[in-house]
C-alpha cells in the first residue's frame, strides 16, 4: 500500500488509462463478430502493453511491441483474414459440446480468482539481480543487449533456427500442391464430383485466365481487322 | 517511483483470463489465435513487472524470446489455417476434427 501511495500521480494515470485500454481491447478481441474488428482491438491493446512496457522501464521492447506485434503479426493477421473472406460468421446451429462456453467462463473466472487471491500473499522470491539490473532508461537497449549476447547467447542462436524452420515451414504449408490441382481439374470438367469445392478457386482461376485470354485474342483481332480493313480501302 | 507491481499483475491475470476464456468460447479459428496472442501479453507484461520488480534484466530478455516465438508460432499457424481453408472453406474449430491416420 505504501508503494501505491508513493507512485505519483501521471504514473498512476497513465497505469490507468493503459490498462482500461488493454482490457477494452482485450474484451473487443473476444467479443467482436467480425475477425477484422477483433485484429484492431487486438492492436489496441497491444499499443496498451507498449505503454505500460515504457511505464516499467522496458523501453526496447515497448518498441519492439509496436513494431513486430501491431506491425507485422496483426497484418499477417489481417491478410489472412481478408485472404480467406472477412463474412465469415460463426454459425453455430449444431454446436457438439452446448456446454463448453458457460463452463469456460466459470473456469476462467476461477481461475483469475485464484490467481488475484495469490497476488495478495506474499511474494516467496527475494533474489535480485541474478543477470543484471536493469539501470536507467538510457541503458534499457545496452543492458539488454549485454544480456542477449552473453549470458543467453545460445538460446538467441536457437531462436534464429527457430525463424528460419517457421520461414521453411510456413512455405512449404502454403505452397499450393500441382499434382492435387492436376488430379481433381480433369474430373470436373467431366463430371460434378462432391469434393468439387475443394478447389473451387483453383478451378475458377484457369477459366477466368481463358476468358482473359479469349478477350485478348479477340482483342487483338479487332484492330488487326481495322487494320487490314484501312488497308484495303486506303489504296 | 511507478504503481505498485501488484497492480500490473492484476492486470496481467486479468488479460490473461481473457484471453483464456475467448480460446475457449470462440469457434473462429484465427479468433482464437488473437486470443492466444492476448495470453501471451499477459505472460510478457508479468515478466517486464517482475524484471522491475526483482531488479534483473532478465525478465526483459524473456519477453525478447517470447516475442520471437510468437511470430513464429503465428507464421506456421496461419500457414496452417491457410492450408485448411484452402481445402474446406468456412471451416470453424470443430469442423477440424479428422487429425488421425
Amino acid at each position: 500500500m505504501t508503494h501505491t501511495l508513493a507512485a505519483t500521480i501521471p504514473d498512476a494515470i497513465t497505469f490507468v488509462i493503459a490498462g482500461a485500454i488493454c482490457v477494452l481491447g482485450a474484451f473487443g478481441v473476444v467479443l467482436a463478430r467480425n475477425p477484422v474488428h477483433s485484429a484492431l482491438m487486438l492492436v489496441m491493446t497491444l499499443f496498451g502493453v507498449a505503454v505500460l512496457f515504457v511505464e516499467e522501464n522496458a523501453q526496447f521492447l515497448a518498441a519492439v511491441q509496436v513494431i513486430v506485434y501491431a506491425g507485422a503479426i496483426v497484418v499477417l493477421f489481417l491478410f489472412v483474414i481478408m485472404l480467406l473472406g472477412v463474412d465469415q460468421r460463426e454459425a453455430i446451429q449444431r454446436d457438439p459440446l452446448p456446454a463448453q462456453r458457460p463452463v469456460a467462463i466459470v473456469v476462467g473466472l476461477l481461475g483469475l480468482t485464484e490467481v488475484l487471491l495469490l497476488a495478495r500473499g506474499q511474494w516467496p522470491t527475494g533474489a535480485k539481480s541474478v543477470s543484471g539490473a536493469i539501470g536507467s532508461p538510457a541503458d534499457n537497449v545496452g543492458l539488454l543487449g549485454r544480456s542477449i549476447f552473453t549470458t543467453y547467447l545460445l538460446a538467441f542462436e536457437v531462436t534464429s533456427a527457430l525463424l528460419v524452420l517457421a520461414v521453411v515451414g510456413a512455405v512449404v504449408l502454403a505452397r499450393r500442391p500441382r499434382r492435387v490441382v492436376g488430379d481433381n481439374g480433369s474430373p470436373q470438367g467431366a463430371s460434378s464430383e462432391p469434393d468439387d469445392n475443394v478447389d473451387g478457386p483453383t478451378a475458377s482461376e484457369p477459366d477466368g485466365a481463358e476468358a482473359g485470354t479469349d478477350d485478348g485474342g479477340q482483342g487483338d483481332g479487332e484492330p488487326a481487322g481495322g487494320l487490314a480493313d484501312s488497308e484495303v480501302t486506303g489504296p | 517511483m511507478s504503481v505498485a507491481a501488484s497492480w500490473y499483475l492484476t492486470l496481467a491475470a486479468v488479460l490473461f483470463t481473457i484471453g483464456a476464456i475467448g480460446l475457449l468460447i470462440r469457434r473462429n479459428v484465427l479468433v482464437m489465435f488473437m486470443c492466444v496472442e492476448l495470453m501471451l501479453n499477459a505472460a510478457n507484461l508479468t515478466f517486464v513487472t517482475f524484471a522491475r520488480r526483482l531488479n534483473d534484466i532478465a525478465g526483459q530478455t524473456a519477453v525478447f524470446f517470447v516475442l520471437v516465438v510468437a511470430a513464429a508460432e503465428v507464421v506456421v499457424g496461419l500457414g496452417i489455417i491457410v492450408s485448411i481453408y484452402r481445402r474446406r472453406p468456412g471451416a470453424t474449430a470443430d469442423d477440424i476434427h479428422e487429425m488421425k491416420g
